[in-house]
């Protein structure tokens, strides 16, 4: 098999994929942090929180959503010190070094991320249940929120990608997942915008989170989505659009000879 | 020549990290390139493994220049650099295994090769564990049979054995040493003399991105005037003894002495007699080997 036929890319990419999901399996302390964070945070609004908050239902149903976005964004983000580990050490020259597309190095930790993300997903729901989150969603909404969240995920893991292959260290790419952590605060996925400073209740109405969070919470308890699941499928797809370039950009720039 | 470089210059900003660097391998030879930090031997290095564009002048390996022909310079070569390149939570067969399947080597194959290897390298009893668990020398071994999974024609080692300790380092030097009687082309950059000396045909010294000397390593010891015998005195009388009897000395110290030498005891023997028959003994008696210090300091002054 030539080096560069598309069967070899492609076997190439399978191979850095395997390798992704393998390294990830085995940073045991990522993968039970990235769950066991989000429980505790869900905790802490259920039962700490939640009661002085009205949303005019059961705060753990109107906060389950926000949850699952914040449990998928901090595992994307944690895709950037992956990255950035590979392109600040040995490794990125051994693969430049060998006759391969060493792109797909990114594709591999991203593949890996949306692996992690599905696992850790699936506990916080199950989680979610025991807390007495009670949805009332079909299998086609069910299947709407997964592949929704799937998008966001995907789309994240690729910006988190872009950014770790710039992070001058692993310490550096780990701030993303600072944001990550921050940015739902700031969305309808704690609080309804209605009670934020009127300032910042157009930029809480309309970031990206806040029309996944209303789509998936649509989807999941019944609530009207309104458009937002159209325009959280416009800013996924636009998101992931924009951050495979960004990455393959930074990519070919880091990696300039 | 099976590695060809012809005037390379790389500068990075206004620094000129090399200033013109000629260099020729013939196939199965190997090349030191010695000097200290900052001498420009990881950039020739990254310049002719194709991780890097020189600014001007040009290389080859095995006929395919290395900046249009990338692709193909990159299936004869392998690159061994100064950091271990291995994934801390994988174990030593499964790093191999990787390199095997990116290879194309086939499952089979792959495993094949794998095996081979870790034999090769005495990694057989660590196979399974994670390299996170392996020592520095264990970690280099790995990193090395690494870049051997194809079979390169051309192998780029960068310090591998900086930073080792010295049963290590002998331990890497066998292993190197195995791949030079097997006929692979290596160019190996070093700090150390002594590694240039004991694994390189030829020895290509760098300073400040230019090539100062080329030689053997004899060669080049020459130069430097070989080893050296320091004799250390009592007393100031006890020198005018001893330069009475030695005559041309360089006087190193106080009541130091150093004399050339050819290293071995019968010199050494004959030296003592010299000075007891003239009514003299060195308190203390130390031999000195040409050091990359001193080769530098020769030939930069």
């Amino acid at each position: 098999m030539s080096h560069h036929s598309v069967a070899a890319a492609l076997s190439d990419t399978a191979t850095m994929i395997d390798r992704s999901v393998r390294l990830a399996r085995r940073n045991v302390d990522t993968v039970f942090v990235s769950i066991l964070l989000p429980v505790l945070m869900m905790a802490l609004f259920v039962y700490v929180f939640g009661g002085a908050i009205n949303t005019g239902t059961a705060y753990i149903n109107y906060v389950v959503p926000g949850i699952l976005l914040l449990t998928t964004g901090y595992g994307a983000a944690t895709t950037a010190m992956a990255v950035a580990d590979d392109m600040n050490s040995g490794m990125i020259d051994r693969l430049r070094s060998l006759p391969i597309r060493s792109f797909a190095v990114l594709t591999g930790h991203v593949a890996a991320s949306v692996a992690r993300n599905a696992l850790s997903t699936t506990l916080v729901i199950l989680a979610s249940f025991a807390m007495g989150f009670r949805p009332n969603a079909t299998a086609g909404d069910w299947l709407a929120a997964i592949g929704l969240l799937l998008l966001y995920v995907v789309a994240l893991s690729w910006l988190a990608a872009g950014l770790g292959v710039v992070a001058r260290s692993v310490e550096s790419a780990s701030t993303l997942s600072f944001f990550m952590l921050f940015l739902p605060y700031l969305s309808s996925a704690f609080v309804q915008p209605g009670t934020m400073p009127s300032w910042l209740q157009p930029i809480s109405a309309h970031q990206p989170i806040t029309y996944v969070v209303e789509a998936v919470r649509g989807f999941l308890t019944g609530v009207p989505v309104g458009n937002s699941a159209t325009f959280a499928l416009a800013w996924c797809v636009g998101l992931l659009v924009f951050s495979v370039a960004l990455a393959s950009s930074l990519y070919r720039q880091r990696t300039r000879r | 020549m099976i590695v060809e470089a012809t005037a390379l210059r790389k500068s990075y900003g206004a620094t000129e990290v090399l200033s013109g660097i000629d260099l020729a391998l013939p196939e199965g030879s190997v090349l030191a390139l010695l000097g200290p930090n900052g001498a420009g031997k990881t950039t020739t290095v990254r310049i002719l493994s194709t991780l890097i564009r020189p600014n001007a002048g040009s290389a080859t390996i095995a006929g395919y220049d290395v900046v249009r022909q990338a692709a193909q310079v990159r299936g004869v070569i392998s690159l061994t650099g100064q950091y271990a390149a291995v994934d801390e939570n994988q174990t030593g067969r499964e790093n191999l295994a990787m390199v095997g399947r990116l290879m194309h080597l086939g499952r089979r194959g792959a495993d094949r090769r794998t095996g081979e290897l870790l034999e090769q390298f005495g990694l057989t009893d660590a196979m399974h564990r994670r390299v996170k668990t392996y020592s520095g020398g264990m970690r280099r071994r790995l990193d090395l049979a690494m870049s051997l999974v194809a079979r390169p024609q051309v192998i780029f080692l960068d310090e591998p054995t900086t930073g080792l300790d010295p049963a290590s380092r002998s331990t890497m030097w066998e292993a190197i040493g195995e791949l030079v009687r097997d006929g692979t082309t290596i160019l190996l950059t070093t700090q150390y003399l002594e590694e240039a000396d004991r694994l390189a045909d030829r020895i290509v010294l760098l300073d400040h991105g230019r090539i100062v000397a080329d030689g053997t390593a004899d060669a080049l010891k020459a130069q430097v005037g070989g080893e050296r015998v320091e004799l250390q005195f009592a007393s100031e009388p006890e020198v005018r003894k001893a330069t009475d009897v030695l005559g041309a000395v360089a006087v190193v110290g106080p009541l130091r002495l150093s004399v050339p030498s050819d290293g071995t005891a019968v010199h050494l023997h004959h030296l003592l007699d010299l000075l007891r028959d003239n009514g003299t003994v060195p308190e203390r008696v130390s031999a000195h080997r040409p050091t990359l210090d001193d080769v530098f300091l020769a030939l930069t002054a």
